[in-house]
């Protein structure tokens, strides 16, 4: 059954259930959103989305409350633009303010909302709170001074990668996200997947991997494969001056069909290798215990000169072959037809199978 | 003493008894031990994050070890008005610790609370829950030697 | 008509809270009777008839609210709020210890008019004796076969006002951080266990045998037309009687402090009385002449609340009491949300700088738009009603805040 209602002056029509934040994006509002996120459980507690219902004494947050038949909002009224100022204005009272070193700048909900806001400073005094958790794993910066405790970070952790390594802890003004005991992440169950850089929406979480190689908002963004397994996630290679300078999430179930963004730690931050200096880029042949660089056609050609040496000494079945789950199901289907029917033997066996 | 895998053992029954299992240690340990709160996580099907989180949030579980003795100055507008600072200052003064530090021969804990619900006499301290009423600050040190 | 009227405590330590058969000598469990002969949805109109509205603070017609509870699935809970965390409050307390049994028959009879026989008592962390009181209370009833079918479980909170807040308190029960959830679900259609849940207060509840005994129309008929029954007050601060008393809901709060309280405490002039706990609001000696009840209350931006009423005396200094509640709220915000989680420690922030002779008129100025932020955008009441103290001190106490300012 869907319902009627209007949004700044629009009338719409909404199947029942719908949130008013959707009902309001569907009416063309934009609304902004800290804690909400298409793919975890709802919170509805950042109100940083509040819109004003028409009769109304209170405002009430978008992405957590069902539209009603006959409703009238108004998604920038005096009321709701005071609130979300003020909201901004206490976000950044505690917040370490860095935007021009910060991997965040340009991509950030907290700096865009106080730019359409206008909130340059806030009207509180206040210090940071000194969260920074000097963290010695090699993958995740957590600069919790930059914060805004819309808890998705503990939300993807639980519901998309399932480690469940962090949460909040303590209450009221002194909350803040940390692991058990308030240690690192690496005596965690923390399987260091990224998902909660992924949908931090702002700094306070960010690669220690990509840090200082270039802005993700200003880098270019090629889609790719992950080649490290046969799972085939989709990854979004930042690229500059045409070195991959990072990984990030493409989270558009159109682009990234298999993930939807989500990633483990070798796509996320496995991709240092490509453009390292002791990456082999050519085959190299072992001569008197020395390797030499030769050609595809040069290596290729003693590889097979040797293999059919081997079989025609002992047999086939004294060869076998062992692939790999990082290459596709059509490669793995070449490797075994080329020891059945080339050269005879069914030792074929794979990685994945351990 | 009890030992706490027992204690979680007999709570574990209760959907959603990690807050009493909580309870029922810290009356033997006056705190929750480490392992005792990793134990509760695995009981209670909740992941040590979770445990951590739940026994974080209230005011009255720790994670600290604390005292034999846990001294709570209520400090709510009520027993504000009748004197509450002048008790907590002859209570610091006489256990020579601050509100929240533990003696160092580790037999009393001071805390703050809010109101403990025993408005009629105030101002009110609790001592390991028992509450004492109309406090006044001379009262305190023979209200001490009375522990220990 | 400076009299109390006692109806839940009328038997106040004549009886053994702890028997069955001690409450069933003054008449004890007819009300459950009666209500279990009547079929559940006569009796929820009975209820909603008598006009009883909730005593923790909210007022909703107790009626009303089980009729949203569907009658499926099976499952479901009734929950008594014993958190009682309002400071100043001790009202349920008092109702246990002189009358437990009579809190039992009430969430019986609330089982039988939704459908269930799981009932929890939430007792807040602070009251260990109160506990081991109930569990004895609820043995002896079951034991006598008072109950029948229902079953209570006692769960202890352990320090956090917000628990109160009644989603909060199931978040609790099931074993959770304390957060608040956001409704619509409300807990008649999605509580505990995301099951049917009716929560209560405790003195609700403990109404409800009355109402059932003496019938809909006697109930109505006592106090205040629009929340009719009596109230147990509780008072504190500055007052010669600093004790509990239990008045029809018509009283006037000018016979609670100077009738039953004996006056304020020294023969002193009054300055403020703040009814409903900490989160009240400050009620200048001009308004004084006013029923106690919910709606009198809040016609003149008070909130009856709990039912504690903390009396000042003309020496007090009301920027420091307010110092002092809004770091109690700092204290108990959960934290989740960001008005409240943020806004508490800034009000308090800022009443330290006034209280402290540092302020300015931008403080104040600061103040009054946070406090509409919290009371406009918070996602619970604690956020919602935090300010209020602050609010309207401004309003009646201004002088006050200005004197101390730089
Ligand atoms: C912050 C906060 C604290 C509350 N504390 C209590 C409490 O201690 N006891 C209580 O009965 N209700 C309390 N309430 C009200 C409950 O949410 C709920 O309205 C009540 O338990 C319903 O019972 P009633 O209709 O019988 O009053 C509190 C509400 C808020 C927002
Ligand atoms: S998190 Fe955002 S607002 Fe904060 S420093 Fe980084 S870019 Fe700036
Ligand atoms: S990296 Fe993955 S497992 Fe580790 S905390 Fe973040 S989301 Fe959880
Ligand atoms: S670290 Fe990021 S995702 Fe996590 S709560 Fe803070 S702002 Fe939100
Ligand atoms: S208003 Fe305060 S107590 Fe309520 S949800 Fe928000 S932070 Fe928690
Ligand atoms: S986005 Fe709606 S409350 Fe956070
Ligand atoms: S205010 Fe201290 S016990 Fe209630």
């Amino acid at each position: 059954m869907d319902i009627k209602l209007t949004i700044n002056g629009k009338e719409i029509e909404v199947p029942q259930g719908t949130m008013l934040l959707d009902a309001c994006r569907k009416a063309g509002a934009d609304i902004p959103t800290f804690c909400y996120d298409p793919d975890l459980k709802l919170a509805g507690s950042c109100r940083m989305c509040v819109v004003q219902p028409q009769g109304w004494r209170n405002l009430v947050a978008s992405c957590v409350t069902p539209a009603q038949n006959g409703m009238v909002i108004d998604t920038e009224s005096p009321d709701v633009v005071e609130a979300r100022k003020v909201v901004l204005e206490l976000m950044l009272t505690r917040h370490k303010l860095t935007c021009h070193t910060c991997e965040k700048d340009g991509d950030c909900n907290l700096q865009d909302y106080c730019y359409r806001y206008g909130v340059t400073e806030s009207r509180f005094e206040g210090k940071i709170h000194n969260l920074f958790k000097d963290d010695s794993n090699p993958f995740i910066e957590r600069d919790y001074d930059k914060c805004v405790m819309c808890t998705r970070c503990v939300r993807a952790c639980e519901e998309i990668t399932g480690a469940r390594a962090i949460n909040v802890m303590d209450r009221g003004y002194h909350a803040h996200i940390a692991t058990a005991f308030d240690g690192e992440l690496e005596d965690s169950p923390c399987v260091f997947c990224g998902q909660c850089i992924m949908v931090c929406p702002v700094g306070a979480l960010t690669s220690k991997i990509a840090a200082g190689k270039g802005k993700p908002a200003q880098n270019e963004k090629v889609l790719t494969t992950c080649t490290y397994c046969g799972t085939g996630c989709t990854l979004e290679l930042n690229v500059k001056n045409d070195e991959i300078v990072g990984v990030t999430s493409n989270r558009d179930a159109e682009w990234s069909p298999v993930n939807k963004g989500a990633l483990c730690v070798k796509g996320r931050f496995g991709w240092d290798f490509v453009n390292s200096p002791e990456r082999l880029t050519t085959p190299l042949i072992k001569e008197n215990g020395e390797f030499r660089p030769a050609s595809w056609d040069e290596a290729l050609d003693l590889a097979a000169e040797k293999i059919n040496g081997i079989k025609e000494k002992y047999g086939p079945d004294s060869l076998s072959m062992f692939s790999s789950a990082r290459v596709t199901n059509e490669e793995n289907y070449l490797a075994q037809k080329l020891m059945r029917a080339a050269i005879g033997s069914n030792n074929v066996d794979h990685c994945a199978r351990l | 003493m009890a030992n706490y895998m027992d204690i979680i053992a007999s709570c574990k029954d209760k959907p959603g008894g990690i807050i009493e299992a909580f309870h029922a240690i810290q009356k033997e340990y006056n705190y929750i031990p480490e392992e005792a709160l990793r134990e509760a996580a695995r009981a209670f099907k909740v992941s040590e994050a979770q445990a951590f989180g739940v026994a974080t949030f209230y005011s009255y579980l720790s994670v600290k070890k604390r005292g034999k003795y846990i001294i709570r100055m209520c400090e709510s507008a009520p027993c504000h008005v009748a004197g509450a600072d002048e008790v907590l200052k002859a209570l610091e003064a006489n256990l020579g610790i601050k509100a929240g530090e533990t003696t160092e021969d580790g037999k009393f804990t001071l805390e703050l609370t809010e109101c403990v619900g025993q408005c009629q006499a105030t101002p009110v301290v609790t001592i390991n829950s028992e509450p004492v009423f109309n406090v006044k600050p001379e009262m305190v040190p023979g209200l001490l030697a009375g522990y220990k | 008509m400076a009299q109390e009227y006692r109806v839940l405590l009328e038997h106040a330590d004549k009886i053994n809270p702890e028997s069955a058969a001690d409450y069933v000598k003054v008449g004890g469990y007819k009300g459950l009777e009666k209500a279990r002969s009547m079929n559940p949805k006569d009796l929820t109109e009975e209820v909603k008839k008598s006009g009883l509205r909730g005593r923790g603070g909210a007022g909703f017609n107790a009626g009303m609210k089980w009729s949203f509870v569907p009658q499926y699935p099976e499952t479901k809970y009734v929950v008594c709020n014993f958190d009682e965390g309002e400071p100043g409050t001790y009202k349920d307390r008092i109702i246990c210890q002189k009358n437990a049994q009579a809190l039992l028959e009430g969430m019986a009879i609330c089982g039988h008019a939704i459908g269930s026989n799981n009932g929890y008592i939430y007792c807040r962390g602070e009251y260990p004796f109160v506990v081991e009181m109930l569990k004895k209370a609820i043995g002896n009833a079951k034991e006598s076969g008072a109950l029948g079918e229902f079953n209570i479980e006692v769960r202890m909170g352990a320090g956090a006002y917000v628990c109160g807040e009644e989603t909060a308190l199931i978040e609790s029960i099931e074993g959770h951080r304390g957060e608040p959830r956001f409704k619509p679900p409300f807990p008649g259609v999605e509580g505990l266990w995301r099951m049917p849940t009716v929560v209560n207060n405790v003195e609700t509840f403990a109404c409800l045998p009355y109402i059932l005994t003496n019938g809909a129309d006697w109930f109505a008929g006592i106090g205040a037309k629009s929340y009719p029954g009596t109230k147990v007050l509780t008072l504190t601060g500055d007052i010669e009687n600093p004790t509990y008393f239990e008045v029809p809901t018509d009283y006037l709060l000018r016979d609670v402090i100077y009738e039953l309280g004996g006056g304020v405490k020294g023969g002193k002039k009054l300055k403020a009385v703040q009814v409903g706990g900490t989160s009240g609001a400050f009620i200048p000696p001009q308004n004084i002449d006013t029923p106690i009840d919910f709606d009198s209350m809040s016609a003149i931006g008070a909130a009856l609340g709990s039912g504690a009423v903390f009396v000042m005396d003309e020496s007090r200094d009301i920027v420091d009491t307010i110092n002092r509640i809004a770091k109690f709220f700092e204290h108990e915000s959960c934290g989740q949300c960001t008005p409240c989680r943020e806004g508490t420690h800034r009000c308090k922030e800022i009443m330290e700088k006034i209280n402290t002779g540092r302020g300015t008129l931008k403080d104040i100025e600061n103040l009054k738009v946070l406090a509409r932020v919290m009371q406009k955008a918070s996602l619970c009441g604690l956020g919602q009603a935090a300010p209020i103290p602050i609010t309207s001190t401004l309003e009646h106490f201004e002088y006050e805040y200005l004197r101390k300012l730089m």
